[in-house]
């Protein structure tokens, strides 16, 4: 086991060395110093394992054992418009921009004109334009054990998207991060970096989506980080419908200032192995943070949401409702951690876990984890685990819905909870469609539905 | 052919005998009432009637427009136009009256193999169907049954009962937690749906119901079994004098009290 740890750590160290090499002298940057402290980190422990506490319930060795090859080619490796139809917004979305392989498109993306005082640009081009601006907010990005896979992101780090909004400045319509993995047949990992910035009392809602073309074998290895500035509002909606076969790490951290407003709405319906983490610090008072989720498997996919909210100032609020639908042998990971600082007094936080077993073998494990260090707070936490009510379940077959029907409709009711606090309407439609056809005979049905 | 013809019919749940031997039969255009003190059985013969699984039919049996009931599914039933008002209608959050209802009302149309009602011709329908129970459109937008007042709930089963038109419709306890003004627009609203060609099935503990629904036949059921039927004015002796007298003629003996259901 441990020559095959060993194994895996020189693998990435020989890429990173290769990648280095066509940098091109452009080694000697503070990005590249912050790549080289992410590369160490990575060197120095390799991809955690079981014995690690938080990642006790998701065996990373499969993918610790494939030889992913960063995806740095820059082509559209012959993605085409046709490809995209049915994954776009279109006219319910400000501007699409859309990835292949963790890089910015320019043919694929669609980026009108924005008001003055926005702007949407891919990372590379941020980072060439103004790369101490970019710097700035890149170093505050925070890499826990519990995230690690996101050091190897910052390692490769060279591309993703950069959006800003100035101070008081306000999008209505969503900006939409669409990013689309090639069916390249080798196994690849693609590192998108996103950086979203909200002023001052900006408002945005930000859609970023992760979509396959293919059931090829990938990992997508994304790191998010959201800052919103005092009384700013912004919306975060991410979905993912990727290849039976692919892997997701996700880490998506969001700073809050005082009293901005966030809220994040996490969908996960595809993916063999899809692990999420998704923080949140206050860092002013009266922040309001809401973290929503939902995940749908089937199979033998494994589907980890780990979330962190930090109360670390006082009167701030956090609600959090994640929740699962789980049949085959699918497996469900939710850990929700929970700190409340010494002085965040009159904290007022919530979290609720929901998990819908629609067969036997599925299973899930959810731990809740509160630390709670302040006297004057309000936490609440629960977790709960059932089947479909029998007695709902009746009451729409004593009015003539045949079996299945019924319970399509009521695990689509469950789902629903999540899908209709999602403000943007055309995903919301999209996820609707999704799940119409998904939900097959009262069964989730095959992860192969993920392709389009 | 009587509408609705049950014999010897014995049920339980977890090998517990609710129902010891019911027959009776009901013919097209009637109206029946089901009377009993609590723990009767009153509740598990609507149960068994809807196709409610939690129930085991150990003897008889029930033919329902000439057709074995019992071998159907809940929702075949209901297709064939069987319909029950719930005792304790269930609240399903997440999912539309009017999504539900339009979704049940095209299964039993496609069913009697007619077209299915699209989005427009179903609110025309709604529209004319709310009038008979005065129900507030607002509660149509609303998810099943939640968060609804006693009273909207039971009002929600007549009006379903209108959209989908049963022939026949069997009332479990509708008049429980309804004040009288309720009991009354309810009773309106079955008595404007009742034709010759439907029966209905009042399932009640107490007699005020029926001073609105006005039942042909009056059955008495106790630990399981009908020990008398009777017209209208059975019920006005129950009103008056109780059960206890009836125990007494049936030989029912008065402690044992079955578990209710």
């Amino acid at each position: 086991m441990n020559d095959g740890r060993a194994q895996t750590q020189e693998w990435y160290a020989a890429k990173f060395a290769q990648f280095e090499k066509g940098l091109n002298g452009g080694t000697s940057t503070a990005l590249h110093g912050l790549r080289r402290a992410s590369m160490a980190k990575f060197a120095a422990t390799g991809f955690p394992t079981t014995s690690h506490e938080e990642w006790r319930f998701t065996n990373l060795a499969p993918l610790a054992r494939t030889e992913f090859i960063p995806a740095l080619a820059g082509d559209d490796a012959g993605v085409t418009h046709a490809d995209l139809e049915g994954s776009l917004l279109g006219e319910g979305a400000a501007a699409e921009v859309v990835f292949v392989d963790g890089q910015w498109s320019p043919n694929l993306s669609a980026l009108p004109s924005l008001p003055p005082g926005i702007r949407v640009v891919s990372l590379a081009q941020a980072l060439r334009q103004k790369p101490d601006e970019v710097m700035a907010y890149l170093s505050r990005h925070v890499i826990s054990d519990g995230t690690l896979p996101a050091a190897l992101n910052t390692a490769f780090l060279h591309d993703g998207a950069f959006v800003l909004l100035e101070d008081g400045t306000a999008l209505d319509r969503p900006i939409h991060l669409l990013f689309v993995a090639s069916a390249r047949p080798v196994p690849f990992m693609t590192a998108p970096r996103i950086v979203i910035v909200a002023g001052k009392e900006a408002r945005v809602t930000i859609v970023e989506s992760y979509v396959s073309l293919a059931n090829n074998v990938y990992w997508t290895n994304a790191v998010t980080d959201v800052f919103a500035g005092a009384g700013a509002v912004v919306e975060h909606d991410t979905l993912q419908i990727e290849s039976p076969s692919a892997f997701h790490t996700g880490a998506t951290h969001f700073q809050l200032g005082k009293g901005s407003v966030v809220a994040s709405n996490a969908i996960v319906l595809g993916g063999l192995l899809v692990r999420n983490t998704v923080s949140a610090v206050f860092e002013g008072e009266d922040g309001e943070c809401t973290l929503n989720g939902l995940a749908v498997a089937s199979g033998a996919q494994l589907v980890d949401n780990h979330t962190i909210i930090d109360h670390a100032k006082p009167k701030c609020t956090s609600h959090e409702l994640y929740k699962s639908i789980l049949d085959g042998k699918a497996r469900g990971v939710f850990n929700g951690k929970i700190f409340v600082r010494q002085d965040a007094q009159k904290t007022d936080a919530k979290q609720t876990n929901r998990t819908l077993l629609l067969s036997d073998e599925a299973t899930i494990d959810t731990k809740p984890q509160l630390e709670i260090f302040a006297d004057d707070v309000k936490c609440t936490h629960g977790a709960a685990v059932g089947r479909l009510n029998d007695e709902q379940v009746f009451y729409l077959r004593s009015r003539g819905l045949d079996e299945a029907a019924a319970r399509d409709l009521l695990t689509f009711a469950f789902a629903g909870d999540i899908i209709r606090r999602i403000h943007v309407a055309p995903l919301r439609d999209r996820l609707t469609t999704f799940f119409r056809t998904r939900l097959q005979q009262g069964r989730v049905a095959s992860e192969d539905l993920c392709i389009p | 052919m009587s509408l609705l013809e049950v014999k010897d019919l014995h049920a339980g749940v977890n090998g517990n005998e609710i129902l010891t031997g019911i027959s009776l039969s009901v013919e097209a255009g009637e109206v029946h009432a089901i009377m009993g003190p609590n723990g009767s059985g009153k509740s598990t013969l609507a149960g068994v009637l809807a196709g409610r699984e939690s129930y085991v039919v150990t003897r008889g049996e029930v033919r329902y427009q000439g057709k074995d009931l019992l071998a159907m599914a809940p929702e075949e039933r209901a297709r064939e136009g069987l319909f029950l008002a719930f005792q304790y209608p269930v609240e399903i959050p997440g999912v539309s009256n009017m999504y539900f209802l339009k979704a049940a009302l095209n299964a039993i149309r496609k069913h009697r193999g007619e077209d299915e009602l699209d989005a427009i011709e179903f609110i025309a329908l709604v529209k004319k169907r709310m009038a008979f129970v005065d129900i507030d459109e607002s509660l149509l937008q609303r998810p099943v049954n939640e968060g609804f007042s006693g009273g909207e709930k039971k009002r929600n089963e007549i009006f379903q009962m209108a959209v989908l038109e049963p022939r026949l419709a069997i009332l479990d306890e509708t008049d429980s937690g309804l004040d009288i003004d309720a009991l009354r627009i309810v009773a309106e609203g079955v008595n404007k749906l009742h034709a010759k060609d439907k029966a209905v099935v009042v399932v009640t503990h107490y007699q005020r119901l029926l001073n609105y629904i006005v039942p042909d036949v009056v059955h008495v059921l106790m630990d399981g079994r009908i020990v008398k039927s009777g017209g209208r004015e059975l019920a006005l002796k129950l009103e008056e004098k109780g059960y206890d007298w009836l125990r007494d003629e049936a030989g029912v003996a008065q402690a044992q009290e079955p578990a209710r259901s």
